[in-house]
């Protein structure tokens, strides 16, 4: 029988997240991915940047790095570099992987580096009180546009695909088991994994915008215009495979 | 497919199901209400989820899987 | 490999002495003129089975440099100037977390783009109070192309030894210079390697120091499963807000650097025994200050040169004693005062202390600080 509890710090739990924050939902299905995939928890890293959803990392029994706003995926980067043989995931979210951290994940996906990425898109900067996020849609509020947000929003997985990451994926909080599914094919894949999940903020962002119940938020998800599951996947050479031909032929064995 | 065996949890049980709820981490959210189409769990007085209808439940796992707070499992 | 002669460049020199102390990591992001640095050992890394990544950006490069630590590989990144402002909110992070790393900045004029081709002394405040927060700090100043090379590999050393970021501060004109230069046989230095838990992974505390404040340090994926954080943490390395594990953990940050100052500290003196004027200098400017010095005796004024070579943490006990013996120090420097405020606080009014300050872009020539000297005999 699966247990969560072989897989978190049972000394932070129960979890900082608000009620009926989508979070856990997805903390929930990566460790069942984990666990499908039979991975050690000495053998995962984990990084993340600023924000709700960077605080995932404190949660999980692995080798566990919580980084400075929008940079995990830079910090991950040199730890991959450093120690290929460990599983590298990177939790971030929409503010600290889109909006500070853009520039680390259009580049990161160039490389194609073997990392897994899981930004989780909650369309709002909910841990410093409801601040628009490069993905608030059109027309909704937040406590920095007060009349109504007039940017458009990105698709973060279009960028990531143009980018050049070879395993991009969507996944929603709703859709939890399909979600579980992705992480752990994106975790398989040999190269840049980006799976965006879908995820919910009833407290700060649902509240102001009158989105509904936590429940209904979650079922809101159900409807949403954008592709899920499996976007684009590609082949490519992986970044740490081909620094060692690199090394190869600087010491002429080539 | 959770189990919360470790904890000080409520647990309610029929020959086929074994629901268990650690009340201490429910923060009240409802989603585990609001998704159970058999009608099996509500909110009790204090904001936590409880079992009110154990006969019922048919195993679908939803409040199992999107219970955020980990508080809730169905065996 | 063996003692080698050779005409070398400041920053080749400070590659060559990376990978002699065992650096196996670089990320950097090109600037001038610290560039060559990156050039250099994107070549020699791969050769000895290390990695070279050229980042995105300066903020980049320091985050890749800290997860590369973290991995277990000694790591670097050089910048100047402006990359070191980028740098500064993840040398925090490696200084708070505790995560060595060596950190090269070849200083050029500023501020802003500046002067990038010229160079300056005017990041030696920055380098000290550049990062947000309460914070110590271990910077080496080398004045040569071969004190390039060991300061280089004595950053590594103190960084591994106390699991800190070190920086390296030097200005342009000692990274791009070439002299000849003799290197030590490799296998003669001593290379230090981090402190090593010698408790099982259930008992290990990342952040428990030991008596002499330096926490042991194990890599990620070794079975000591760990969080390391930003945030304020306890032992554990689990974020706190406790007020008194918060003040106990930022006071033992201070501490440990502080109890290693006599390890830390290096500074050179010239014809100082019987001085009755000094100068204060470091860097390139300390070369003119020694040719100064030697000037100003052949004409009967008993002067000596004091040239730190650690600036941080700052030499207050020999500067102190210098003053109780000088009656002025001159802080001869390119910038338009920073560590002569160091200077004035350890003299504590015992000696005059004058300024020969210089911010255009040119090197401080002997005969400025020669003329300085005059004025305050």
């Amino acid at each position: 029988m699966f247990d969560y509890h072989e897989y978190f710090r049972s000394e932070m739990m129960p979890h900082m997240w608000c009620k009926g924050c989508g979070n856990g939902i997805v903390l929930k299905a990566l460790l069942r991915a984990i666990h499908r995939l039979g991975l050690s928890k000495d053998r995962i890293a984990m990084v993340s940047g600023i924000g709700c959803s960077s605080r995932l990392t404190g949660y999980v029994d692995c080798n566990t790095l919580h980084t400075t706003h929008g940079r995990p995926l830079a910090f991950a980067t040199g730890l991959k570099l450093a120690r290929p043989e460990l599983t590298v995931i990177v939790i971030t979210g929409d503010g600290d992987g889109l909006a500070i951290g853009g520039n680390h994940l259009i580049h990161t996906a160039r490389r194609n580096i073997d990392l897994t990425c899981l930004l989780f898109n909650n369309q709002i900067y909910g841990m410093t009180g409801g601040q628009l996020a490069p993905t608030t849609p059109e027309a909704l509020f937040s406590t920095t546009t007060p009349y109504g947000n007039i940017e458009p929003n990105f698709d973060a997985c279009r960028l990531v695909q143009a980018a050049g990451g070879t395993f991009v994926a969507r996944g929603t909080v709703y859709r939890a088991i399909p979600l579980e599914k992705l992480i752990a094919e994106g975790i398989q894949h040999k190269g840049f994994s980006f799976i965006e999940v879908l995820t919910t903020c009833p407290e700060i962002h649902g509240r102001r915008n009158k989105l509904g119940t936590p429940a209904e938020m979650l079922q809101a998800l159900a409807k949403t215009t954008l592709p899920t599951g499996v976007i684009h996947q590609a082949s490519g050479p992986e970044y740490t495979e081909a620094y060692d031909g690199i090394i190869a032929k600087a010491q002429g064995r080539t | 497919m959770n189990s919360l065996v470790h904890q000080r949890c409520r647990v309610y049980t029929t020959e086929k199901v074994t629901i268990r709820i650690l009340e201490e981490w429910c923060k009240g959210c409802e989603i585990c209400v609001d998704v159970c189409k058999k009608h099996c769990l509500a909110m009790d007085i204090l904001g936590k989820v409880k079992v009110v209808n154990v006969e019922a439940c048919n195993k679908c796992l939803l409040c199992d899987v999107l219970c955020p707070d980990f508080a809730i499992a169905i065996e | 490999m063996r003692a080698s002669v050779g005409l070398m460049q400041g920053n080749e020199a400070c590659a060559r002495g990376a990978i002699v102390a065992g650096c196996r990591f670089y990320a950097g992001y090109p600037i001038t003129p610290s560039s060559e640095i990156a050039e250099e050992l994107a070549r020699l890394l791969p050769q000895v089975g290390g990695k070279f990544i050229q980042m995105e950006d300066e903020i980049g490069a320091m985050g890749a440099c800290i997860g590369a630590s973290l991995g277990g590989v000694k790591s670097m990144t050089a910048t100047s100037g402006p990359g070191f402002s980028l740098k500064q909110e993840n040398l925090g992070y490696a200084i708070y977390t505790e995560v060595p790393c060596v950190v090269v900045n070849v200083m050029r004029g500023g501020p802003s783009t500046g002067l990038p081709t010229s160079p300056a002394q005017s990041d030696v405040m920055q380098a000290r109070w550049g990062t947000h927060g309460d914070h110590p700090m271990i910077a080496l100043a080398p004045a040569s192309v071969r004190e390039v090379h060991d300061c280089t590999i004595r950053a590594f050393n103190l960084a591994e030894r106390l699991r800190t970021p070190v920086i390296l501060l030097y200005d342009e004109v000692i990274g791009h210079m070439r002299e000849k230069v003799e290197l030590t046989d490799p296998s003669q230095v001593a290379i230090v390697e981090r402190p090593k838990p010698t408790c099982p992974p259930e008992v290990y505390l990342p952040y428990k120091a030991g008596e002499d404040d330096v926490p042991p340090f194990v890599r990620f994926g070794e079975g000591y499963r760990y969080h390391v954080t930003g945030l304020a943490h306890d032992e554990r390395g689990f974020p706190t807000q406790n007020p008194r594990v918060v003040e106990a953990h930022q006071r033992r940050l201070h501490r440990k650097v502080e109890r290693h100052r006599d390890e830390i500290a290096a500074y050179e003196t010239f014809m100082l025994e019987d001085a009755e004027v000094a100068v204060f200098a470091y860097g390139i400017t300390a070369r003119s200050a020694r040719a100064a010095v030697r000037t100003a005796r052949s004409e009967g004024l008993r002067a000596g040169l004091l040239r730190p070579i650690s600036l941080w943490p700052f030499l207050d006990l020999e500067v102190g004693k210098l003053a109780q013996q000088v009656k002025a120090i001159v802080v001869a420097e390119m910038n338009l005062g920073q560590m002569i405020y160091e200077v004035e606080r350890a003299a504590q009014g015992r000696a005059r202390v004058a300024a020969y300050q210089k911010a255009s872009g040119e090197p401080i020539h002997p005969e400025e600080i020669l003329a300085a000297l005059q004025e305050v005999r």
